[in-house]
């Protein structure tokens, strides 16, 4: 399964990500980081539709997203 | 089954990262010991089944930016770290950094950095590189510095054809002194210094930088690209790879122009800064490349890609 992972006090609460996620599950939480912004999130029912595509960490301008992508799983003989 | 196949490193130590992942909210269902060695492996790159497909460049130093919410700068860095590290230049890399926001750069990326006068980044370079050929020499200006007090030195500069590459980030004011007027302002466009929108018969039209340095002689390479949107960025960190390809073959002067926001300045939410973006800058500064030569480095050897060979001139 891909998910990403948020470094929530590198977050400023741009939302860009939000608007280049082709499965739209990134959004903005009600967590307040250390520096006052509304944090980015996936909700825990949505991760599994994570692509892993790293559009959201292509945009981020503050390197706070991190993206990890399953394997292929190969076919063992 | 001859080949021992390699086997995914289990994290031993996650017991030792199970307190960061604790510290961390965990919005992922997943289980706080793969969470943990997703952590530790960030080294290695892949942890039980998983691989990790985007993380920070080594270049680039893990430390937050002073810049505004939504600003692109965080993006130009990450694509000039990431391609220093992908093209084995970070040991060897002297860059010259300029005034503006940028000019925190040598706090963000690892490369030995001179901080120039207001302009003077390419003039810099240009001594940098003249003394160090062996090293990479790039310049990582804005459009108030490199568009408006820096434009003889980079007229000058790329027409000398000087070995180095010049990053240029446009965000169409001046952004760091408050969101002044710049040589880019677009028509229209309401500044602090022209709070009624920039007239063109009073001062003039916006410079499209990409479109002059292209006309210069010791220009090898020079296109325009935008961080607006994913593809845009993808697009611009081919552009800027060729830039940076100009100076280690040899070839000449390397620009890369970058469209971006500053949505502080523009008094715009970031979302709707990009936007902006798409919808008014991109029409008035066309992406794409304005010039591009090959030759192997020797004097007269540039020609541009599909006309004859044998000619000693620059192409068009």
């Amino acid at each position: 399964m891909s998910r990403i992972l948020v470094t929530e006090e590198r977050c400023k609460g741009c939302l860009l990500c939000t608007t280049v996620c082709p499965v739209s599950i990134i959004r903005q939480s009600e967590r307040i980081n250390q520096q006052g912004y509304k944090v980015a999130e996936v909700g825990a029912d949505d991760m599994g539709k994570c692509t892993g595509c790293t559009s959201c960490a292509t945009i981020c301008p503050d390197m706070a997203i991190e993206v990890w992508r399953s394997k292929k799983q190969k076919k063992v003989a | 089954m001859a080949k021992a196949k390699t086997a995914p490193k289990a994290a031993p130590a996650a017991t030792a990262a199970a307190k960061k992942t604790a510290a961390r909210k965990a919005a992922a269902p997943k289980t706080a010991a793969q969470k943990a060695a997703g952590q530790k492996a960030a080294g290695q790159k892949t942890a039980g089944d998983e691989e990790l497909v985007f993380t920070r460049p080594d270049s680039l130093v893990d430390r937050a930016t002073h810049y505004c919410p939504g600003c692109h700068h965080g993006i130009a860095h990450r694509m000039v770290a990431e391609l220093l590290d992908e093209m084995d230049l970070a040991g060897r890399t002297v860059a010259a950094s300029s005034i503006g926001c940028s000019v925190f750069l040598y706090n963000y990326i690892k490369a030995d950095t001179v901080e120039s006068p207001h302009g003077r980044a390419p003039a810099v370079a240009t001594g940098i590189k003249r003394a160090r050929p062996d090293k990479f020499v790039f310049t990582y200006q804005g459009d108030g510095d490199l568009a408006s007090i820096g434009m003889a030195e980079i007229m000058h500069a790329a027409n000398r054809g000087e070995r180095i590459t010049v990053v240029f980030v446009n965000n169409t004011v001046y952004g760091m002194t408050g969101g002044q007027m710049a040589p880019t302002t677009l028509i229209g466009q309401k500044t602090t210094t022209c709070p009624g929108g920039r007239c063109k018969d009073n001062e003039g039209s916006p410079i499209r930088m990409a479109e002059i340095i292209s006309q210069l002689g010791g220009t090898a390479f020079c296109a325009r690209g935008s961080l607006d949107s994913v593809k845009n960025i993808r697009q611009a960190k081919k552009y800027m790879r060729q830039a940076f390809e100009a100076q280690t073959k040899g070839l000449g002067f390397g620009f890369v122009e970058l469209l971006s926001g500053c949505p502080t300045n523009w008094r715009l939410s970031p979302v709707a800064a990009n936007k902006r973006i798409t919808d008014e800058m991109i029409p008035y500064f066309p992406l794409g490349v304005y010039k591009e030569l090959e030759g192997d480095g020797t004097c007269g050897s540039l020609i541009a890609p599909g006309t004859a060979s044998g000619g000693a001139g620059e192409g068009k």
